[in-house]
């Protein structure tokens, strides 16, 4: 691992060949898991408390060290690699963000790239940069860690994983502390992010959505991190291997799906005066389908919505259409029931693509 | 070293007024003494103020100034006032016994667990009851150790009023200090090690036989209870 | 009131000043040298953390005067049985604060320290001990006052220190003296507090923040 891994020199390609975690008393926490991660892209880790998730994923840091088996990046043995030179070229980001309380923000972010060897002024300019990519304000640079809520503290934390542009970042349920309120904007901007950076992620989580929204491949884990499934999201969702996969993934499968395809695939119509079924749009402060002095308010999406938000605006809709507006909240038109049928996905295609 | 063995197991030392069990009495009885009033005065205060919640010190000031005062310095204060009398010294060692039963009993009744003390009142107990049923229990290790420290600091205390004149084991090292017997300051203070080690284990022994029960049911105490490693004397 | 008697003998009582903070900053000094590798064993390998303890409350136990005495049998008189007495019961504090200061230090930062490729000496130093000043510095302030205090038990064995204002001023019935020799310890354990309070302070700049 060289001093200042560039993600575009390595590729990030992670194999785990039939790693196994055996613990003294007796318990199997991971069993002969052999897994492919492929570089750039989020590879989540799926399974419920105790599946072995977050024991794998620490054993690629080697934090945990596995009893067998091997793991390898980019062809090299991880066990050959000297651990702290191996550790200071992966991100790791967790739950409670493990920000140092005694460092500045800035000095939080600039850890790895100072334990590397640069200069002041290079990490400082570093931290800057990053602050802005996390989408924080610079004025945060040098205020300490209780002084930050802990959505502000998670994205310092993703800061201070990337401040070294390690090729792969390590995340378990780093979004997992913080308010359901604020965790969808963070995972929205994360997916943004990756789209820039293009690192090799593995990401570890419980939540079924979350693996959904953020996964390029799911791999479902279950006890002793055996794993049920491993795909893209549409995959696992369009044809679940097992009783296990689907119960896991719940009831809302087929919903789930929808929420994969954006709604800016889906065409909309200008809605004339005499509107949909006898309902009329209007646009006041708020949207509403109105008809013989009744108003429904409508629900409008946005070209950043995906096809389960305009199947979600259709039902709330009096006349049954999807009501579709810029990125800026201006009306645009409305997506009629029969072209968002005939635009849902079909399984057996989802499956085949994935 | 030698002489010190041979102070210490010549016959003379232990038998009339000025022998070893004699002092040992005495100082034994001062400090005994000294603790058993200043708990009359401490603990009640310690409970009424750690049950209402009103009244209380600031308790890190307290023992703060309570572990800067020099004991050598008061103990000459007070002696000063009534030169021909030990009551004063007796005073002063109350009033160093004080504040650790004083500050530990408070906090040890504030770290009650509320919903304890709403269990109780909801069983129908006053005041009172839940006070000597529920709340002395729970509070018994934090008040034990209150009296721990305090008799720790008395004894080390009335080892130094010797030197105004107390009885007591001090006074073999003040009067072997004046005639420079090695063997007679260095066998007292044998003994009054040995007679703090035994006082220290005593409420060791006392404490563990209490324990584990209460573990549990108390919120962690941090701040003012005054350890008894904290203050010295 | 004899207060011509402090103007005469000013420099008695700097003197004695002079020597009671000498030796209740050496002993201070020894208690941390020692505490430190200590402590740390005692963090490094819990099993030691209780016998350590232990031993250092069973010698904490013992009152001043007769550990200053027992100890004059192996150093002699003069400044040395105090020093390596208050030293010995500073281990006490000192010990203990700096296990429970890092014991504290909250296990997610540890881990995240790990990760990003600490080093474990590095990070006791870059991140844990740092981490766990505060605690630390607690332990440093009662240890520092205790000293104070105890110094003037010294007196009683010919050690130097204001300590010995109580003594004479007691032999010869000068109020005065032993008035001055008491404000003075008081206020030297003042000065003590607040100095280690600001340099604590000045160490510690994230706990003093407002959120």
């Amino acid at each position: 691992m060289c001093r200042t891994a560039r993600s575009a020199k390595i590729p990030g390609l992670i194999t785990l060949k039939d790693v196994t975690k055996r613990y003294p008393d007796g318990t199997v926490a991971v069993g002969d898991l052999s897994l492919e991660i492929e570089s750039r892209e989020i590879t989540v880790l799926l399974g419920s408390s105790g599946c072995g998730k977050t024991t794998t994923l620490r054993m690629i840091n080697r934090l945990i060290e596995p009893t067998s088996g091997t793991i390898e990046l980019d062809g090299r043995d991880l066990a050959t690699v000297p651990v702290h030179e191996l550790r200071r070229g992966i991100g790791y980001v967790i739950q409670q963000a493990g920000l140092f309380p005694h460092r500045t923000v800035s000095d939080n972010i600039a850890t790895v790239p100072k334990l590397l060897g640069w200069n002041r002024k290079r990490q400082r300019a570093r931290s800057l940069e990053l602050i802005e990519l996390v989408g924080l304000e610079q004025g945060m640079a040098d205020r300490y860690p209780s002084q930050l809520s802990g959505g502000q503290q998670q994205r310092v934390g993703v800061a201070r994983a990337l401040a070294a542009d390690p090729p792969v970042l390590l995340m378990d349920e780093p979004f997992g502390a913080v308010d359901p309120v604020r965790r969808g904007a963070l995972q929205q901007e994360f997916k943004r992010l990756q789209r820039d950076l293009g690192k090799t992620v593995v990401f570890v989580t419980h939540d079924v959505d979350e693996a959904v929204l953020l996964g390029d491949r799911i791999a479902i884990m279950e006890q002793g991190g055996q794993v049920a499934q491993y795909g893209p999201p549409e995959a696992l969702l369009a044809q679940p291997a097992s009783e296990f996969v689907s119960s896991f993934i719940g009831g809302t499968r087929g919903i789930k799906l929808l929420s994969l395809r954006s709604a800016a695939e889906v065409p909309f119509a200008e809605v004339g005066p005499d509107g949909i079924g006898g309902w009329s749009l209007r646009a006041g402060d708020r949207l509403v389908w109105a008809r013989d002095g009744v108003e429904i308010p409508a629900e409008p999406v946005g070209p950043s919505g995906t096809l389960r938000d305009l199947l979600d605006s259709a039902i709330a809709s009096p006349s049954r259409a999807a009501v579709r507006v810029d990125d800026r909240g201006a009306l645009l038109g409305a997506v009629p029931f029969d072209t968002l049928e005939e635009h849902l996905p079909a399984p057996q295609r989802a499956a085949a693509e994935a | 070293m030698g002489e010190t063995w041979e102070w210490l197991t010549s016959s003379e030392q232990w038998s009339g007024p000025d022998g070893i069990p004699a002092r040992l009495l005495e100082h034994i009885w001062y400090s005994a003494l000294g603790v058993f009033v200043a708990a009359l005065i401490a603990l009640p205060a310690g409970l009424l103020i750690g049950h209402t919640g009103r009244g209380s010190l600031s308790a890190n000031t307290l023992s703060n100034f309570s572990r800067a005062l020099p004991t050598l310095g008061l103990v000459i204060l007070v002696f000063r006032i009534e030169p021909l009398s030990i009551w004063p010294v007796l005073v002063a060692l109350v009033v160093i016994a004080i504040p650790p039963i004083l500050l530990n009993t408070e906090v040890g009744i504030r770290a009650i667990d509320p919903t304890v003390r709403d269990a109780a009142r909801g069983m129908g107990m006053t005041g009172w009851q839940a006070l000597w049923r529920v709340e002395v229990p729970l509070a018994m290790p934090l008040i034990l150790a209150g009296f721990r420290s305090a008799t720790g600091q008395v004894i080390a205390t009335a080892t130094i009023a010797a030197f105004v004149g107390l009885g007591g084991l001090g006074r073999f090292i003040i009067d072997g200090y004046s005639v420079r017997d090695i063997g007679e300051i260095s066998g007292g203070a044998l003994v009054v090690a040995v007679l703090a080690l035994v006082a220290e284990g005593g409420y060791a022994l006392l404490q563990r036989s209490l324990g584990p029960k209460e573990g549990s049911r108390r919120r962690r105490v941090a701040g003012p209870a005054v350890h008894h490693e904290e203050v010295h004397a | 009131m004899n207060w011509g008697w402090l103007e005469r003998n000013v420099d008695t009582v700097l003197e004695d000043l002079r020597e009671h903070v000498e030796i209740a900053l050496v002993a201070l000094a020894l208690g941390m040298l020692i505490a430190f590798p200590v402590g740390l064993i005692a963090y490094r390998w819990r099993a030691t953390y209780a016998p350590i303890l232990a031993v250092t409350q069973v010698l904490y136990t013992v009152p001043s005067l007769a550990l200053f005495v027992l100890l004059i049998n192996f150093t002699g008189l003069g400044q040395t049985p105090v020093i390596i007495g208050l030293t010995i019961y500073s281990l006490v504090i000192l010990v203990r604060n700096l296990v429970e200061g890092l014991r504290n230090v909250p296990k997610e930062v540890i881990d995240a320290a790990t990760a990003m490729g600490y080093r474990q000496t590095r990070r006791l130093f870059a991140v844990e001990l740092p981490i766990a000043l505060p605690t630390i510095v607690a332990g440093l302030r009662v240890a520092a006052v205790s000293n104070i205090s105890l110094v003037s038990v010294g007196a009683l064995i010919g050690t130097g220190g204001l300590g010995q204002l109580f003594i004479h001023g007691f032999q010869i019935d000068n109020p005065i003296e032993i008035w001055t020799g008491i404000v003075l310890t008081l206020l030297l354990a003042l000065v003590f507090d607040l100095v280690i309070v600001a340099g604590g302070r000045l160490l510690t700049p994230w706990t003093r923040v407002v959120r």
